[in-house]
């Protein structure tokens, strides 16, 4: 269900570093061969094979990271994206997977487009890249895409990402036929009479500035809503960029009823607040705005018990023409790919908010569960998936320019702790 | 190239612009200097010759992404009354309509070097975005829901011309705060100086979590030394909006009646007014209505304004590092 261009398989020695695999129960000073791609060896003293050595003395080895929530942007503006810069700006940031949302121009809801996007992967792809499929044609949340023929091309699952399904029947029938193809629905979950015109969550910060209001309760109804049916129907559902305290209640509830539900939370919603827009910064605008304190701790608390299994960046490339432009006029989205790990480790797990496994897990075992990907790990036998990173080197967003054809993310100027040194995907080394 | 004398004379660096963007920028000294400033200038309107040189060989634009009439006219008028030049650009009839963006059309006015830029647009930060990439200071003249800074000063200039001292008196806000930039920016300047403000109006027009007193009961404005009201936007009454029923139930429950005001209970209106919505006609018109001073006001209060940033002391640019970033 992932794709990537041909690459040489990688023949290395690392040598020196704490290899951290969580979920393989892994934390030593390990050293790991890597032959023609694949981890061979794993011991405190490996043969280099004359193989090139990568000297990592005080560096860690993990698996690399998955996120199951980017916007490539392509077909339709590639202006701000392709399947290559956009799989480029992963690498940078230590991920082995990528899962590409369908709302481009067309919608990813036909064979043809699909197989179009495929085909791209294949040539130009730099880490393997996984495709959704609309839920339905167009997004227009009137039709239901041909899901079987989708996920026979290789859809990993159906989202109508960016824009909510606001039928309710609508989405009974789509969890119904979904359940044939084995795929989980990925929900975009908002009440649009609710959200309807808001730019910012509804509290004090818009009340001030006078903003329409998107309040909490538009996702959190949106949200009991798709877990009632899922529950009822027995579908499988992902719930994309969580962002209110009152919607993780209900996932909690939802997972302990026993619903096949997962969640994800985004870097921004668990470092920022609404506070951060009295700046008037267009960088800070995205769908599902920032809320308050209270829902940024909710969230971080779901994390840290795995309620939310996933952290995904919603990567949302856009034109800096667009982003020049008062607030209000702005697009929602910011970029992520390239800052994800830097900025959580720098600010949840170094203050010790977040322990650092956890967070190696949540970037990596837990989107690639979801969505039935193949676990990136540190084990012999396995494809050689993995990061080297450096948690004691600074660097400064937008000092080097982003692999990412776009630059709105809301980091730039920011100083943060915690580098990408090695990133290998598939196999083959895709950054260093 | 040849070098002039006088650009080695210059400070080696210039000081910080100054802006008037928010309320929330400013001190309540800026507000008192702001104030004073405005009564100075008032004075020199009752001379036979109303013209002062104060700003001569100052280029102030004006640019009006809405349409206004008092607050254009007025901030034309200061200008004019200080010896500036003047610009006037209107979204109509410009580039705009062809669809040129706000960066574009500021840097293209800022490239005949204005002192001062005025502006007035339908969305939140436009004047911030201005700032940061022109070499103008930068005066809001309203910005979308959020500030018209210099609503609220003219407004504190006439709660103190005709009322005395501001610290201790109560002003009822009634109307639709949501929508109302007026009212985010008098909130501000009256807690600033010691006013306590009370809101009214019905549940879906007042903001959730803003820091004030908030009531739906119209009975609450007897309490008030000032019941100021806000305009009522026929666009919000349109049918399926359902803040309100109707705008006869809203007249009913929420209007200004001479019945629901004490004797000696002053009135204000930003304007423009719905005569027979929010206010009566009898209330408008009657003695303790401050309207017209307020329109008085707005040209002595803007003159401050446009003199204070080219000259007085520092004024905040909070929010203008972001923007810079955007």
């Amino acid at each position: 269900m992932l794709w990537q261009q041909d690459l040489p398989g990688a023949d290395l020695v690392i040598r020196g570093a704490r290899v951290l695999d969580p979920v393989e129960g892994i934390d030593a000073r390990l050293e790991v061969r890597i032959d023609d791609g694949e981890i061979v060896e794993i011991a405190e003293r490996v043969d280099t094979n004359e193989h090139r050595v990568v000297e990592a003395d005080g560096l860690v080895l993990a698996p690399a990271f998955v996120d199951p929530h980017v916007h490539l942007r392509t077909p339709g503006r590639e202006d701000e994206e392709t399947v290559a810069s956009g799989t480029a700006a992963a690498a940078a940031g230590g991920y082995c997977a990528i899962l590409a949302m369908p709302n481009t121009d067309p919608v990813v809801d036909s064979a043809a487009t699909l197989g179009a996007l495929v085909e791209s992967a294949r040539r130009e792809a730099a880490v393997p890249t996984g495709f959704l499929a609309a839920i339905t044609r167009g997004q227009r949340g009137e039709e239901l895409t041909e899901m079987g023929e989708l996920a026979d091309i290789g859809a990993v699952a159906f989202s109508d990402d960016g824009v909510p399904v606001a039928s309710a029947g609508l989405m009974r029938r789509a969890l119904q036929y979904a359940s044939t193809t084995d795929r989980p629905l990925a929900l975009h979950c908002e009440e649009p009479t609710l959200s309807h015109g808001g730019h910012v969550h509804e509290g004090r910060v818009a009340a001030e500035l006078g903003f329409a209001g998107y309040p909490s309760v538009a996702e959190s109804v949106a949200v009991e809503r798709d877990l009632s049916l899922a529950g009822y129907e027995g579908g499988r559902v992902h719930v994309l960029h969580l962002s209110a305290a009152e919607s993780v209640g209900a996932l909690r509830r939802a997972r302990e009823a026993g619903v096949a539900a997962s969640g994800e939370a985004t870097p921004h919603h668990l470092v920022l607040t609404d506070d951060a827009v009295r700046s008037l910064d267009p960088n800070v605008k995205m769908n599902p705005p920032l809320r308050a304190e209270q829902d940024r701790l909710a969230l971080l608390d779901a994390v840290r018990d795995g309620t939310i299994e996933a952290v995904a960046t919603d990567h949302a490339p856009h034109a800096a023409h667009e982003k020049e432009v008062p607030f209000e006029a702005a697009p929602f989205g910011v970029t992520g790919l390239e800052t994800a790990f830097a900025v959580l480790y720098t600010h949840l797990v170094k203050p010790g908010l977040l322990p650092l496994e956890t967070l190696l897990e949540r970037m990596s075992a837990g989107p690639a569960r979801i969505f039935g990907l193949d676990r990136p790990r540190v084990a012999t036998g396995a494809r050689a998936n993995l990061v080297l990173l450096d948690l004691d080197r600074d660097w400064t967003v937008g000092e080097q320019p982003f692999r990412s054809r776009s630059g709105n993310s809301w980091l730039l100027g920011s100083t943060l702790n915690g580098t990408v040194q090695l990133t290998v995907a598939g196999g083959g080394v895709v950054h260093e | 190239m040849i070098r002039l004398v006088t650009d080695d004379l210059r400070p080696p660096t210039d000081p910080p612009r100054r802006h008037l963007l928010s309320v929330a920028d400013l001190t309540r000294d800026d507000v008192e200097r702001l104030l004073g400033t405005a009564r100075t200038f008032a004075a020199s309107l009752d001379r036979h010759v109303k013209k002062l040189p104060t700003l001569k060989g100052h280029l102030i634009v004006n640019l009006f992404y809405e349409s206004s009439t008092r607050t254009s006219s007025s901030f034309e008028l200061a200008a004019k009354r200080l010896s500036a030049d003047t610009l006037n650009v209107k979204s109509t009839g410009s580039s705009v309509d062809k669809g040129e963006s706000l960066k574009d059309t500021a840097l293209t006015l800022g490239a005949y070097d204005p002192d001062i830029i005025v502006i007035r647009h339908p969305q939140i930060g436009a004047p911030q975005l201005v700032a940061a990439v022109t070499d103008a200071h930068v005066v809001n003249a309203g910005d979308g829901k959020h500030q018209h800074p210099t609503q609220a000063l003219l407004d504190l200039y006439t709660l103190r011309e005709e009322l005395g001292a501001l610290e201790g008196l109560h002003v009822a806000i009634v109307g639709d705060v949501l929508h109302s930039r007026v009212a985010r920016s008098l909130l501000q300047a009256l807690a600033l100086v010691g006013v306590r403000a009370t809101l009214v109006g019905p549940p879906a027009l007042l903001p959730r979590e803003l820091p004030a007193e908030a009531t739906s009961d119209i009975d609450a404005i007897r309490d008030a030394d000032v019941v100021y009201v806000l305009r009522m936007q026929n666009e919000r009454m349109e049918p399926g909006a359902n803040y309100v029923p109707s705008l006869r139930e809203y007249t009913a429950r929420w209007g200004i009646t001479p019945e629901r005001l004490r004797p000696g209970q002053k009135v204000m209106h930003p304007g423009p007014m719905n005569r027979g919505v929010e206010i009566d006609p009898s209330v408008a018109d009657s003695p303790d209505s401050l309207i017209v001073k307020q329109v008085r006001s707005g040209l002595v209060v803007r003159m401050a304004v446009l003199y204070d940033v080219l000259t007085g002391g520092p004024v905040g640019v909070q929010a203008l590092a972001a923007a810079e970033v955007a």
